[in-house]
């Protein structure tokens, strides 16, 4: 997916103009966030559950590099393969590798967010080979020729009519409004794939260092279609998704279908430790295991390395006021959201991402719905004083605080600023004590609200002290 | 009752804009004989610099912020959003600093207005009375809630004045866009989550909307305003102070 996360200003600018889109991202953002809020509501312990997950996700952070040699010796041992990319290129080259190797002319994919991240689908398209989406929502997109939208909807933009209109289009399907006949159609066309695909191509939801298990949570069944019919399975993660041990899953595994589609459980949780093993009746004959680096050891050396404690629920989208009036498509990448927010500049280059890290208001509505309670606003923050987001800011901006500190450091001159204040914007001084149409930083405050000028007497000039 | 009188933390906000927000809360002190004290050497916490990315200048901020309060027992201020400011960000902020001790101190003893008269003075009932009967939304912003935990306290507060209703409104948790910076980098988003929050304001039919925030008041006000609506938002310092 080729990044456009410069452009999140006029891209939310469109999705604010058009009522349709705006109506359905509300409505797609608000429908998990309030399932997630019954699901609590009947929970015990919610609070138990995402100290434990985030302690997990903590310690298997610090010891990293020894959690993945162990899943790789533990997957090796079991017959699979484990291939190691530094970046999204050599991701994209080691998978294409796998599959002319074994002459594949078509490849099906499950849901997987670091195939978006690297480009996957074009690649391989362009070395000749058909890729198909089986995850319904990816494959609606796959045919409107569009991206995700979200993480885990990544179809949450789209109306149901204009999904009936696409399949009318694009299958042959006649105009219907009923979801399950759009599904039936989707099923079948699919159906025919699984069975001729050469290779399967899926996600890693959490690795499991101890054993070498590859956990897939899923809910419609094409997770397990991708990785047991086709001769060969390729999984591919980033390389800070594993977990020390079963115990360690445990808490995750309970958490993630709660707040990401607010179920109490999801349909399916795939485990995989290995190709088919002798004796076995089914399941591919290879696995190979991608784990992709891209940027994520920078990070983990940084001061966001917090950030990949993600598990990538998308509750974060769900909880945001800025997602739920602009939708992921603004944000110009694979990773919308506040959390798209945070790992999109890491992950580009600031300079790729420059007005993310300002697209908050920092309520703090993330922090809280985060099942592994990421401190995101803390992070935009910070990523917001690193000198080229400084430097964006103009030097107007740091001129203005300058002058801000200055005043606030000086009690007389900031005294004295308000009356100067009041004094000099008096020309703009409405009847009702508010300024209008003053020019400056101002001007993009009073398109649509006033703003008080300041008070004629001020706090300290009225306070008096304690009543005798 | 503590010892030494109370130091207000006015704000910047409510120093320069609302004074009658300060005063409320003055006559609240007064009425339950507490005695407070105004620091004059203090302006801002910082905390529009810090949350704008420029930490050299709220760090220089906040070690005047620090040095003007150092010698009070208790902090008290007209917003939710400061007192969380100081109390989370601003110590480890000042890490490094000569007063990275004394923000870690000033952090136990900084009270938002209705925290410090229910928590600290244990005074849920002031024994306000409104002379009308008024139906009233309260509007918790976003960082008294989420990073003050102050959400309770205002609520005690209201309930216990006789004739006021709190009334819900839709998606009450919901951030009303002001955001600081935000809300001038990024307008279009800014107004849509704030017409947003009038929308829902206005359609649960109050009298008034009571906020614990200057900032947010501001933001709705303004909006509410340009609009041509006659709901206004006030802060309940303010109103309990004239219940009284």
């Amino acid at each position: 997916m080729k990044p456009v996360a410069k452009d999140f200003i006029p891209a939310s600018r469109i999705a604010l103009a058009d009522d349709h889109l705006r109506k359905a991202i509300f409505a797609g953002a608000m429908r998990p966030y309030l399932q997630a809020a019954e699901r609590w509501a009947e929970t015990s312990g919610r609070e138990r559950l995402r100290t434990q997950a985030r302690e997990a996700r903590v310690r298997a952070l610090r010891k990293l590099p020894e959690l993945l040699e162990r899943l790789e010796k533990n997957l090796l041992s079991r017959g699979a393969k484990v291939l190691w990319a530094a970046d999204a290129e050599e991701a994209n080259r080691l998978i294409a590798q796998e599959c002319v190797a074994r002459d594949a002319r078509l490849v099906v994919k499950g849901k997987s967010m670091v195939t978006e991240e690297t480009g996957l689908n074009q690649h391989l398209e362009r070395a000749g080979m058909e890729v198909v989406e089986s995850d319904l929502g990816e494959f609606i997109i796959q045919l409107a020729g569009e991206t995700p939208s979200h993480i885990i909807a990544p179809v949450l933009h789209k109306s149901k009519d204009a999904i009936a209109k696409l399949f009318s289009e694009r299958l042959g399907l006649p105009l219907t409004d009923d979801p399950a006949e759009m599904m039936r159609a989707a099923r079948s066309y699919l159906r025919e794939k699984f069975l001729r695909a050469d290779v399967g191509i899926s996600g890693v939801n959490l690795a499991v260092a101890e054993t070498g298990g590859l956990v897939l949570v899923t809910n419609e069944g094409n997770g397990r279609m991708v990785t047991t019919l086709p001769r060969t399975h390729i999984a591919v993660m980033g390389l800070e998704r594993v977990v020390e041990s079963w115990k360690d899953l445990a808490s995750i595994v309970q958490l993630l279908p709660r707040v990401a589609t607010g179920q109490s459980v999801s349909t399916y949780v795939s485990i995989i430790h290995g190709p088919r093993q002798q004796g076995e009746p089914d399941g591919p004959e290879e696995l190979v295991l991608v784990i992709v680096d891209n940027g994520r050891s920078a990070i983990l050396n940084s001061d966001y390395a917090e950030s990949l404690l993600c598990i990538r629920c998308g509750a974060c989208l769900n909880a945001c006021p800025v997602y739920r009036r602009v939708g992921g498509h603004a944000y110009g990448w694979v990773y919308p959201g506040p959390i798209g927010s945070v790992i999109s500049p890491l992950l580009l280059g600031l300079a790729e991402a420059p007005d993310l890290p300002m697209a908050s208001s920092l309520c703090g509505a993330c922090r809280d719905a985060c099942p592994v309670k990421i401190d995101l606003p803390e992070m935009l923050v910070r990523l917001r004083a690193e000198p080229p987001m400084r430097r964006k800011g103009g030097r107007m901006m740091s001129l203005g605080m300058k002058m801000w500190r200055y005043v606030m450091l000086h009690p007389s001159v900031y005294r004295w600023g308000l009356a100067a204040t009041r004094f000099l914007t008096r020309p703009w001084h409405g009847e009702d004590g508010s300024l209008r149409g003053l020019p400056g930083p101002a001007s993009a405050w009073l398109e649509s609200r006033d703003l008080p000028a300041p008070a004629p007497r001020s706090f300290r000039a009225l306070y008096r002290g304690p009543e005798r | 009752m503590p010892e030494k009188p109370v130091a207000i933390f006015a704000t910047c906000l409510v120093d320069s804009l609302y004074p009658d927000i300060g005063m409320g809360m003055v006559r609240v002190l007064d009425r339950l004989g507490i005695p407070h004290t105004l620091p004059p050497a203090q302006t801002c916490c910082g905390q529009p610099a810090f949350n704008a990315g420029f930490r050299d200048d709220a760090r220089a901020v906040g070690r005047a912020f620090v040095r003007a309060f150092r010698d009070c027992e208790a902090i008290v201020a007209p917003s939710g959003s400061c007192v969380a400011y100081v109390r989370s960000h601003l110590p480890h902020l000042l890490d490094g600093t000569p007063e990275h001790g004394e923000a870690l101190g000033l952090a136990e003893r900084t009270w938002e207005f209705s925290e410090y008269v229910v928590d600290v003075l244990h005074k849920p009932d002031l024994g306000a009375r409104l002379e009308s009967p008024l139906r009233v939304a309260l509007h918790n912003g976003c960082h008294a809630m989420r990073f003050g935990g102050i959400e309770r306290q205002p609520r005690i507060l209201l309930e216990n004045v006789r004739g006021l209703t709190l009334a819900d409104f839709e998606r009450s948790e919901e951030c009303c866009g002001l955001g600081g910076l935000f809300s001038v980098k990024m307008p279009q988003i800014s107004t849509a989550m704030m017409e947003d929050k009038i929308a829902a304001l206005l359609a649960s039919g109050v009298d008034v909307v009571l906020t614990g925030d200057a900032g947010c008041l501001m933001h709705l006000n303004g909006g509410l305003a340009r609009a041509g609506h006659s709901l206004r938002v006030r802060h309940y310092a303010e109103l309990l102070g004239e219940a009284l």
